[in-house]
């Protein structure tokens, strides 16, 4: 469990990072290292030239302007978490990344960096489908914003070009009056999720769901968000029979197969039942913040 | 007078310099310019090679040599069968290297040494292995139906070992039953994954002719007694450490694994240090493990729940090679009837060999395996009279009185008859009724049940045998200048404790603080003889063979005090650190005392001078030291046990199920435990939850899964589900103290005891929440929450 041999370089500025990542067709780009890192002591990836991008100002630090949550490259899972500007902007958003591994991983690893890795299991690309957020990437030709649906291909694999480096995620901060609730089944405390969902819900003055996104990670090749079931629950009152009605239309989207941690059947059941708590859970803040 | 040691929850000698990590590991022995050693692993579970290149690697720069079967020697020949027994008609063990064939997944094929471990790794790499695929079965079912492909062409069936024993009259007892319940239960194979993986270094010096072995070993004596063996040369020339270790829990009593004979013969053939440090991956495919077995149980009682009868056959997958032999199979079938009375007992089975790692005793040792069948059966017997599940092993257990209760017929693993020698089984299981608060829990039940919840009550009871022979020794000396004392032994500690509990023992003979009491072991030139740790053993065996070599030493020390203050020897009284005069305030350090016991020749400094033959104080007839006098106060000793101790103990847990998640919580988990007088109740406890904590493992998350092609699919913790800090509950450990009537001390073994029950407790409760669902039995570990929503399926729920 020794990596093979590479080179490594770590530029200070974007430019020479994009640069040096144009100058290898086998470079990849290091950033917190906790998805990397193993994969090359498990000799999975063997890239001939690592271009770390920890030492790039320009690429650190969080910011809020325009109804977006702007988070850079090497913004650490751990930051964006304790931001208390990004608490108050978006609860969801810190609520979430609790869920994401452990302390010390979260103290190393990126929220960017997650995004690329593109795990569809991982929570932080649920969170940017369910918000409709975006990804800045920056290659030799330029810069691009992609968007969230866009972004995520499959399981480990996105839209962005191998020579484009991510810049930064966009989260959009809560619409007002919403309620928020995300969960998600582990078998243990920290890890990837066989199955979690996100729901953010507003209510109109009659109590009834007037703009509701669920989206759910863990359960398909990325994450998904549950376009039928926000449309059994939208305009509805939230009932029992719309609730269960939704757990279901969400289960029919499991398209995990049966792998050791979990059957497609048990999915379906997690996914049904989280839909129905979220949405419950999402509501009842709503009310709250009407 | 000082306190009594024995007994005193003292904080562990070792604990400082773990936790400061000055610990020394394997790893971590600073030796000078080590080469490093990777090994090609065989990526099938069974094929025929058909060639090696190794000529790149080789050529690799950096590399210092490269191994496969054709340039070790010696050492390739199939390594040692441990533990011969009867029943094994075909024993198959492995080779340090394959040749020919290989069984396993993770198999050693070639071994680079190089400059580092990342070169030996890419030279590893560089390696063509052409190989030719069989295939394979390793559903252990199938493989023992005719026609499954062999794992060893000589093996009919795949059957390793057929064992059958019996004690009473199973047949007539049967004949004679009033109802009868058969159930089949699955327990699945899991690894000890210790902390610290497996690692071994060498140093050949030229000068001295020795060999050192540093290895992270369980049984440094015997790898010792091994390694001169198969390498040829005099005991006396072989030195093996075992430093710190990072946990054992059994994988590192087997040996050989191929790397500890591999590396010490690559340093002695390269005039330099090897060493190698498995890695994790490495740890879970090529070290042993353990667990697989289906039972097949029926009892037969009576009306009134009174059990005449046990009948149990399994299958036991013992991997591709048995080289410790059934001990596993073996433990698990002598413990089947567990704490109950049963008189008439039939128990068989069948070890099987799968093109898998080998498998060897991890932690429990069959007894979980054992235990999970008998509390199950249990269970289902209770449901079907319709018998409380407390009720049905009231009427069960052996009683007080009872003791010794032998089981004619049955041997253990230890050769001798099974006899289980003392306990309080019924008031253990007053206590953790009580404190289940069971008298009250189906209303409990009932009342949260509106709500959609669903609670449920699980308990287990297990026997185990602990303390096996052949026996131990101990070394104790009082140091003349400190009047510390040292103490050896021949086993070798993975974290238990030993340095404290065996400090104990001895602080209670000398009248000296624990933490003056300075205990060496896992090293073969501080103790020549012994056996090593295992099966729960350290305290009974080593614990009592230095209780009896410390009670020497304290007759040897009152007689020489005694002469010094002119007293009677009955008059003198041991603690704090010296000896005294009783009700007086004369006294003598031990210091003292053991210098004035060396008639030393030369005067080096005023505690040497006052004990010189030549001093005033010395006496001037007969010669310095008398007839049959040894100098110094320093003495060893040996204890072999009569036969296994039997420990005991109940769990219970209050869990909670969702069912719509189908997870488990653990609300209160609480083991009633009897490991007879108890050396340090903390240690105790220590061991007790990490046995708990590995037995929830097994009971709701480890499982190593194996695909049809026999490739581990789960090779690293990602996947493997062992629990983290944050799955476990709180544990809560009420102690009984039974004393054993078979040793000086009274002390049974307790470090496996925490693992064995937990996998039957946890079944039994989600079994009890569930109930009301119709969800069924659950009769498998680990209990997954996809078997839950399968039983719930199934339901309709
Ligand atoms: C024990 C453990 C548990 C974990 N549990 C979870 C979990 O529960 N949920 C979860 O979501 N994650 C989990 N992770 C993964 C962790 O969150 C990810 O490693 C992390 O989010 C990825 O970010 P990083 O900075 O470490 O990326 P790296 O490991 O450095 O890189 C990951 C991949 O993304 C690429 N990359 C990274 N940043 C950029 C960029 N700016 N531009 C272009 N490409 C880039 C890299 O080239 C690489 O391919 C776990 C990790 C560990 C070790």
């Amino acid at each position: 469990m020794k990596p093979p041999l590479f080179r490594y370089q770590a530029p200070k500025t974007l430019k020479e990072a994009v640069i040096a990542l144009a100058s290898d067709p086998d470079a990849m780009v290091l950033a917190g290292g906790q998805s990397l890192l193993p994969a090359l002591n498990f000799r999975l990836a063997s890239p001939s030239l690592l271009v770390d991008i920890q030492h790039i100002d320009e690429l650190k630090g969080i910011s809020i302007a325009h109804g977006q949550i702007i988070v850079k490259a090497m913004t650490r899972h751990r930051e964006l978490e304790l931001d208390e500007r990004v608490r108050q902007a978006n609860p969801l958003i810190a609520e979430t990344m609790a869920h994401v591994a452990h302390i010390p991983i979260r103290n190393r690893g990126t929220v960017v960096g997650s995004l690329c890795h593109a795990d569809g299991a991982a929570e932080v690309p649920l969170v940017l489908i369910l918000l409709g957020g975006s990804v800045v990437v920056e290659g030799p030709s330029g810069r691009r914003e992609i968007e969230a649906d866009k972004f995520f291909r499959f399981h480990l694999s996105t839209a962005r070009r191998r020579d484009e480096i991510a810049v930064e995620a966009r989260f959009p901060v809560l619409p007002a009056g919403s309620g928020w609730a995300f969960d998600e089944l582990t078998r243990r405390h920290g890890d990837y999720a066989i199955a979690g969902v996100g729901a953010v819900v507003r209510l109109d003055a009659g109590g009834h769901a007037n703009d509701i996104r669920l989206a759910a990670c863990g359960v398909a090749s990325r994450p998904i968000r549950l376009l039928e079931a926000e449309k059994l629950l939208s305009g509805t009152a939230l009932g029992e029979a719309e609730l269960k009605a939704a757990g279901k239309a969400a289960a029919d989207l499991v398209s995990a197969p049966d792998d050791m941690h979990a059957t497609n059947a048990y999915r379906r059941r997690v996914v049904a039942a989280l839909v129905r708590r979220m949405v419950a859970k999402a509501a009842a803040r709503a009310r709250t913040r009407q | 007078m000082s306190t009594r040691q024995f007994g005193a929850r003292i904080e562990r000698n070792i604990d400082p310099k773990l936790l400061r990590g000055e610990g020394v590991f394997v790893d971590d022995i600073p030796l000078p310019q080590p080469l490093h050693a990777a090994f090609v692993r065989s990526p099938f579970a069974r094929a025929r090679i058909r060639s090696i290149n190794i000529a790149a690697a080789e050529r690799h720069p950096g590399v210092a040599a490269v191994y496969t079967c054709d340039n070790i020697g010696d050492l390739d020949v199939e390594m040692p069968l441990l533990i011969p027994h009867s029943s094994m008609k075909h024993p198959h063990t492995q080779r340090p290297l394959a040749r020919g064939d290989v069984y396993y997944v993770g198999q050693c094929v070639a071994m680079v040494v190089a400059v580092n471990r990342y070169v030996a790794e890419d030279a590893a790499a560089l390696i063509e292995v052409d190989y030719d695929p069989l295939d394979v079965e390793i559903d252990i079912e199938k493989a023992v139906e005719g026609g499954a492909p062999l794992v060893h062409a000589d093996a009919p069936n795949n059957i390793a070992a057929h064992f059958v024993q019996v004690s009473g009259n199973p047949d007539e007892a049967f004949a004679k039953a009033e109802h009868v319940v058969k159930i089949r239960v699955q327990v699945e194979r899991s690894t000890a994954a210790p902390m610290e993986c497996r690692a071994v270094a060498a140093r050949w010096d030229e000068v001295s002719q020795e060999l050192t072995v540093w290895d992270g070993t369980q049984a440094p004596i015997s790898l010792r007694g091994g390694l001169a063996s198969i390498l040829k040369l005099d005991e006396d020339k072989v030195r093996v450490i075992a430093p710190d270790v990072g946990g054992g829990f059994g994988q590192k009593i087997m040996m050989f694994h191929p790397d500890e004979l591999l590396v010490p013969m690559a340093a002695m053939e390269l005039g330099r240090p090897v060493k190698y440090i498995e890695d994790r991956r490495e740890n879970f495919i090529g070290a042993s493990q353990e667990r697989t077995q289906i039972h097949y149980i029926e009892l037969a009682a009576k009306k009134s729940g009174e059990v005449i009868g046990l009948k149990d056959s399994f299958l036991h997958d013992t991997g591709a090679f048995i080289p410790y032999g059934i001990a596993v199979a073996q433990v698990a079938s002598t413990s089947i009837a567990g704490p109950y009375r049963i008189p008439n007992i039939w128990v068989e089975f069948k070890a099987v060999y799968t093109p898998t790692v080998q498998v060897t005793p991890y932690r429990g040792c069959g007894r979980p395996q054992a235990c999970f069948a008998i509390e199950r059966a249990m269970d289902q017997l209770a449901e079907k009279l319709g018998i409380d599940r407390f009720e049905i092993r009231r009427r069960n257990l052996i009683g007080e009185k009872e003791f010794p209760y032998p089981r004619e017929g049955l041997l253990f693993a230890d050769g001798l008859k099974v006899t289980l020698d003392s306990g309080q089984y019924h008031k253990a299981l007053e206590m953790i009724l009580a404190e289940l608060g069971a008298a009250n829990f189906a209303a409990a039940q009932q009342q949260v049940r509106a709500e959609g919840k669903y609670l449920g009550l699980g308990l287990a009871f297990y026997v185990e045998g602990t303390g096996l022979g052949p026996y131990e020794g101990g070394h104790v000396r009082i140091h003349p200048i400190t009047g510390k004392v040292y103490v050896n032994t021949g086993l070798s500690c993975q974290g238990q404790g030993h340095d404290t509990v065996f400090a104990q023992i001895v602080a209670d003979q000398l009248g000296v603080k624990p933490q003056d009491v300075i205990v060496v072991e896992g090293d073969t030139k501080a103790f020549d003889w012994g056996v090593a740790t295992f099966a729960s053993r350290a305290a009974v065996v080593s614990g009592n063979a230095i209780h009896k070599t410390a009670t020497i030493v304290r007759e040897k020390t009152i007689e020489a005090a005694a002469n010094m203050l002119e007293a009677d020897a009955a008059d003198i009284d041991l603690h704090d650190g010296a000896a005294w005069v009783k009700g007086s305030n004369r006294f003598v350090p031990l210091a003292a005392v053991a210098t004035a016991s060396n008639p030393l020749r030369y005067a080096f400094n005023k505690a040497a001078q006052a004990a010189t033959q030549f001093a005033p104080a010395s006496r001037h007839d007969g010669p310095p030291l008398e007839e049959g006098k040894a100098p110094g106060l320093e003495a060893s000793d040996y204890y072999s046990p009569p036969c296994a101790t039997w420990a005991y103990g109940v769990h219970g847990a209050l869990v909670e199920v969702d069912p719509e998640l189908c997870t488990v919580k653990v609300n209160k988990y609480v083991c009633i435990h009897d490991c007879g007088n108890m050396i340090n109740p903390m240690i105790v406890e220590g061991q007790v939850h990490g046995g708990v904590a590995q037995g929830l493992g097994g009971a709701l998350y480890e499982r190593l899964e194996f695909e049809p092609s026999g490739n581990l699919a789960n090779a690293n913790f990602v996947d493997f589900l062992m629990p983290y800090a944050t799955e476990i509950p709180d544990i809560k450990v009420m102690h009984l103290e039974t004393p054993s009537p078979l040793n000086p001390l009274g002390v049974k073994g307790v470090g496996e005891a925490g693992c064995i029950a937990v996998g039957a407790v946890v079944a039994s409760a989600v079994e009890d929440a569930l109930k009301p669902l119709g969800a069924g039995r659950f009769h498998q570990v680990p209990l997954t929450p996809s078997m839950i929503q399968a039983a719930l399926d199934r339901a309709g729920r």
